[in-house]
């Protein structure tokens, strides 16, 4: 059984609204996403994929149309959608565990009962050895890790993530999306994922949204339909590739924008056929 | 009229030392030093509580910065005593118009070092804490206002040295006691032995309060926050 979670209904937002030539970030966006669904936004930098997530997330407000929750209107910002952002964002001055306590003391839970609850959560992402420490001894894997217990602790219907992974080195985002899936599992949370990494976007999501710029929308949705925990096989790349393909005539169209006819884009020059050290050129 | 410092010119006649620790051991110095010290705390304490809520105000309020803000630098560029004469007529010679000028000159300095920092909080952290349901004053009580306390602690220790400078320009131009009017008084009696020891007496709280309060206190915050060039250690 499934139950609409959140609706998006004729979405629309744009900047600069009082000059002659407003940026369109978002044009007419129609979408439903199901409880408990694993969601990619993808797409290149000014498709407006922030500002939907920022939208949802109640930290900026939509020009016309709808965003339900559950029904409900969203109004602002609310703990029953927590954001997960590119940097941590922890709080310097605070420790470890106190950050993870932060949103719980606003709930008003006791503070004993904050500090036990923040100490499981700090166990689920390993590192209840630094619950004492302050955020500047951590690495960069690591504050993600507590960025991310400090935002599940709260037990937010809905994970908003906003490039988490995008600052980190490859290792430890491989590391960091087989616990992000894990955790995933574990709590049914619905998350939204904005990334601009394709693959990060197949190994995780359930739908795959494709956002396009000028206007900025979304531009095509994509099923990811091969089996967990997924590895890099014929399903997956041909995924990658069809995403890839669709996605460079966006970043084509970004490109001619910024050089201007200075500019033209050779397809697969970067990411090649990966069938061709297959011999697929004999 | 240079006294000797340590060795007398002759027996058992003036030195600078001597005097200073005559002056200590008979209290008189201790006594003025006292005096000038508790004005110096109130005085400072008021200006913090009035520049953090200036500062607030402008931060807070774009009429506010546009109106106050711009009176407030204007008003920093005025030397603190020159408040002085004015100081007496309001609030006659006395310990009132010390403290006026010692609260005028710190709190602007204060206002403007506090209006800046909150200005300048990261809008990430903004963001996490209202997305965890912060609002209002508890987002002010704990995220704008610890965010900034070390760009504070600097804007202290700014403020703190013109209010000891206002303290003793006011004691000795207005005669209400403390370590400003006895070196008037030692002016007065051509004695520089006094003169100079309360001057020791006056670098001495100097840096005393700057390394052991707020130095003490800027390398603390900065070494929890992760911020210390450890390259200079």
């Amino acid at each position: 059984m499934t139950e609409n979670h959140i609706t998006l209904r004729n979405l629309h937002k744009a900047f600069d609204v009082k000059k002659s030539d407003p940026v369109i970030a978002l044009d007419n966006v129609n979408f439903t996403i199901q409880k408990g669904e694993f969601i990619s936004l993808l797409g290149p930098s000014g498709c407006g994929k922030s500002t939907l997530l920022n939208i949802i997330a109640g930290l900026e407000k939509q020009t016309s149309g709808d965003v339900l929750v559950n029904g409900q209107p969203v109004k602002g910002p609310g703990n029953d959608r927590i954001v997960v952002f590119q940097e941590s964002g922890l709080f310097p001055w605070m420790s470890v565990i106190d950050n993870v306590m932060y949103g719980l003391l606003i709930k008003g839970m006791p503070k004993k009962q904050a500090h036990a609850k923040a100490m499981e959560w700090l166990s689920k992402v390993h590192l209840t050895k630094f619950a004492n420490a302050q955020p500047h001894e951590l690495s960069g894997g690591m504050k993600q890790r507590v960025a991310i217990a400090r935002a599940l602790v709260m037990d937010p219907e809905i994970l908003l993530m906003d490039e988490p992974f995008a600052a980190l080195d490859e290792q430890t985002r491989m590391v960091l999306h087989t616990e992000l899936e894990n955790l995933w599992r574990e709590t049914k949370k619905t998350i939204i994922f904005v990334t601009h990494n394709i693959r990060e976007a197949v190994v995780l999501s359930d739908r795959i949204v494709l956002m396009k710029t000028r206007p900025g929308g979304m531009k095509n949705v994509y099923d990811v339909q091969a089996a967990r925990p997924r590895t890099a096989d014929s399903l997956t790349i041909n995924l990658e590739n069809r995403i890839l393909e669709e996605l460079q005539q966006e970043m084509e169209k970004v490109l001619k924008e910024e050089f201007g006819s200075e500019y033209s884009l050779k397809t697969n020059r970067v990411h090649s056929d990966p069938d061709r050290d297959m011999g697929s050129n004999i | 009229m240079w006294p000797p410092f340590i060795i007398p010119n002759d027996p058992g006649g003036t030195t600078i030392i001597k005097t200073f620790i005559d002056g200590i051991m008979s209290g008189q110095l201790l006594d003025a030093t006292w005096v000038s010290l508790s004005r110096l705390l109130i005085g400072f304490l008021i200006a913090v509580v009035l520049g953090l809520l200036l500062g607030f105000l402008i931060y807070k309020y774009k009429l506010v910065d546009d109106t106050l803000g711009f009176f407030v630098t204007t008003l920093q560029s005025i030397p603190n005593i020159v408040w002085f004469p004015l100081a007496i007529l309001w609030f006659g010679l006395g310990v009132s118009s010390v403290i006026f000028i010692v609260v005028l000159g710190a709190t602007l300095s204060i206002t403007i070092a506090a209006s800046t920092a909150f200005k300048s909080v990261p809008p990430l952290h903004l963001r996490v804490a209202r997305t965890m349901g912060s609002t209002g004053f508890h987002l002010f009580r704990t995220i704008i206002f610890p965010a900034t306390i070390p760009q504070l602690i600097s804007g202290f220790r700014v403020a703190w040295a013109l209010a000891w400078r206002a303290v003793l320009a006011g004691e000795l131009l207005g005669g209400s006691g403390g370590l400003g009017t006895l070196l008037d008084l030692g002016r007065s009696l051509q004695s520089m032995d006094l003169v100079f020891s309360i001057m020791i007496i006056i670098a001495i709280i100097g840096s005393l309060i700057d390394n052991f309060v707020f130095v003490a206190i800027e390398k603390k915050v900065l070494r929890k926050w992760g911020i210390t060039p450890r390259a200079t250690n």
